[in-house]
């Protein structure tokens, strides 16, 4: 186990040193990033000196070796836009969307192994039916008109909920159900039919000719089959929600996160910012699939960890 | 009829007239059409037929697990002259299942939960039917496992099913069967899907266990030399019924039913030289319109006017019985095969 965690810590670092490199070649030398940067009326002289103070105005080589020792000292510059670095406004927005990811990926999951499981047993039953309507429900509406719905519905037209932004419990309640629904949808459809499966393996045969009680056939055997393409499926149901999901209905929820301040980053074209961004959901991806490796093993003891 | 054989008293299973259908596509096919058998304390009784024949139906309604779209249409099950069927019945039948009554399958491959370990699956049997703690079911398992004939059985404890071999896992299942001391073990098909040394090997642990353990033993195989080494009264079934059956012996010896006839010719024997192997000709009869009178007169070269109605299982020795209207006759010329080597 130990030596599998550093190999693959040794093949995230890979991972996040091709993403620096990525990163490096889309910013500085596919369009110029003085002009990205500067607005339109700016003279040619502020273009140059801007240039100069950024380095832009070096060879590329000498750019990309202190680019290069920049990240390795997580210096990302300063944002532009709020004038700080900016790695402080990521480490400081990163929370915000982790707590928002927690509320809507954990309702997802929390609802969909019950809901997956009561529908395996009766398929063709109203619960299986409902939860096959909602399923499709959940993947065919667009995330961010399902947002704005709530918000009309429950925000403005009722006043139970605040329209936006973040405070309280109750500020978490509609953006956490938009976040959740396409991965509950996904995901209770994955728990339905993966234990459809399971509960007719010649196992759960053997379980319940040795008399074992319903509940422990149907919970402890079937079910701990599921969780195997299950944590697949949240894994990446986490990564999408990190790398897009959040900045859509932060954009919505106006919610202060990492997504939003990606948005934001874009239209202000603070490059820097971006990079930054960027940076970090990568670093978080890798770390999130060394996570699920292990907790893969823990599951299934077929697996090798190599 | 009664198979009862030299036991006294209520056998421990009966099962009576049982019908059991499937709900297919096809339309609803007739699984089970009327099987009754008993069983009495530390017999063993063989089950023989081919595939479809309705051997492990008649198990799986013993263990209740006919699932939708199968049901159980008519009959009784009853275990130590109590039904499990109804809602009492079924009761009663969770309690006793794993712990009377107990099961070995036919693929040990996939009979057990690959993530569980083996100490756990064997343990919960325990647990759910002695009460015993986890430490408790975990010192049983363990002994268990020695007295099925696994090495190293507090190692093993801790390992998952990938880790065992074929003839490996099927002694898991089999400990497991035996957890609580079960007073019939019903083995469907143990040895098949086995290779060849390791089946006498099974075999002959299932054969200790039933003279050590007491055990009364339903053995459902297509192989008859597993019958003939194991049991002593065999049941031959054919197309959902039950056509033949007696003492082991005399069933091979003197087999009534031309369809025994036919499954004892086809059988490969080491002590006769045959330049090719014998079958019956034609194929069982299809079970969503089973044929009206005899299911085996299309196959059968004795069948005659008689045949278009059903026999029933009647008496042709004291403790033999056989379904047909011209029992004991033989069916083909013997010496049966065709042309021999001198």
């Amino acid at each position: 186990m130990g030596g599998f965690l550093l190999r693959r810590i040794g093949q995230g670092l890979l991972v996040v040193i091709g993403v620096t490199v990525i990163v490096f070649i889309a910013t500085r030398m596919v369009g110029d990033p003085v002009k990205v940067m500067l607005p339109l009326s700016a003279t040619d002289a502020q273009r140059a000196a801007f240039a100069q103070q950024i380095g832009l105005d070096r060879p590329i080589a000498t750019q990309f070796v202190d680019f290069v020792s920049d990240m390795a000292r997580l210096d990302f510059g300063d944002s532009l836009w709020q004038r700080r670095p900016a790695l402080d406004v990521v480490l400081e927005r990163l929370p915000n969307t982790l707590k928002l990811i927690g509320a809507g990926l954990g309702l997802a999951i929390l609802l969909s192994l019950p809901l997956g499981a009561i529908a395996a047993l009766r398929p063709g039953g109203w619960v299986d039916r409902t939860t096959v309507f909602v399923g499709l429900f959940g993947l065919s509406l667009p995330q961010f008109w399902f947002g704005l719905l709530m918000i009309v519905f429950f925000a403005v037209t009722l006043g139970w909920l605040p329209t936006s932004g973040m405070g309280g419990a109750r500020y978490y309640i509609l953006p956490a159900i938009t976040l959740a629904l396409p991965s509950l949808a996904r995901l209770v459809m994955l728990v339905r039919s993966s234990m459809i499966d399971e509960l007719n393996q010649q196992y759960v045969r053997t379980a319940r000719a040795k008399g074992l009680h319903f509940k422990r056939v149907v919970m402890v055997h079937a079910m701990r089959n599921t969780l195997v393409p299950f944590v697949t499926l949240a894994g990446w149901e986490l990564i999408s929600a990190l790398a897009g999901y959040t900045v859509v209905v932060e954009t919505v929820f106006a919610w202060p996160g990492l997504g939003l301040t990606a948005m934001q980053a874009i239209q202000k074209s603070d490059l820097f910012l971006l990079q930054a961004i960027v940076f970090t959901v990568a670093v978080l991806i890798v770390v999130i699939n060394v996570g699920l490796d292990v907790i893969y093993k823990l599951i299934d003891p077929r697996i090798r960890l190599a | 009829m009664s198979v009862s054989a030299n036991s006294t008293g209520t056998p421990l299973l009966e099962v009576e007239k049982l019908k059991v259908e499937f709900d297919t596509r096809r339309g609803l096919v007739q699984g089970l059409r009327g099987v009754t058998l008993s069983i009495g304390r530390g017999e063993t009784l063989g089950v023989v037929g081919e595939s479809g024949s309705g051997k492990s139906v008649t198990a799986q309604a013993v263990m209740g697990l006919i699932d939708l779209p199968g049901r159980i249409a008519s009959g009784d099950i009853r275990w130590k002259g109590r039904s499990l069927l109804g809602s009492d019945g079924e009761r009663y039948a969770r309690d006793i299942r794993g712990k009377e009554v107990a099961m070995v399958f036919q693929d040990p491959m996939t009979s057990l939960n690959p993530v569980l370990k083996i100490g756990t699956q064997i343990g919960e049997v325990l647990e759910r039917h002695l009460g015993m703690t986890r430490a408790q079911a975990r010192n049983r398992a363990e002994e268990l496992l020695a007295a099925v004939g696994i090495s190293a059985p507090g190692r093993r404890l801790d390992q998952y099913p990938h880790e065992f071999s074929g003839g490996m896992r099927q002694r898991v299942m089999i400990a497991m069967a035996i957890a609580c001391e079960p007073e019939l073990l019903i083995a469907d098909e143990p040895t098949t899907a086995l290779d060849v040394t390791i089946q006498a090997q099974i075999l002959e642990l299932l054969a200790e266990l039933q003279q050590s353990l007491g055990l009364s033993v339903v053995l459902i195989t297509h192989d008859l030399g597993v019958v003939a080494g194991l049991c002593h009264r065999v049941a031959v079934m054919y197309a959902g019924q039950i056509i033949e059956t007696g003492l082991a012996e005399d069933v091979f010896e003197r087999p009534a039913h031309p369809y025994t006839q036919g499954l004892l010719r086809s059988t490969p024997r080491l002590d006769e030289v045959s330049d090719r192997l014998v079958s019956i000709e034609g194929t069982p009869p299809n079970l969503v319109t089973p044929p009206e009178g005899c299911s085996f007169q299309q196959r059968c070269p004795l069948s005659g006017e008689a045949c278009r109605k059903a026999p029933k299982l009647e008496h042709i020795r004291p403790d033999a019985e056989a379904a047909c209207w011209r029992p004991s006759v033989p069916a083909w010329a013997t010496p049966l095969m065709s042309p021999t080597f001198p």
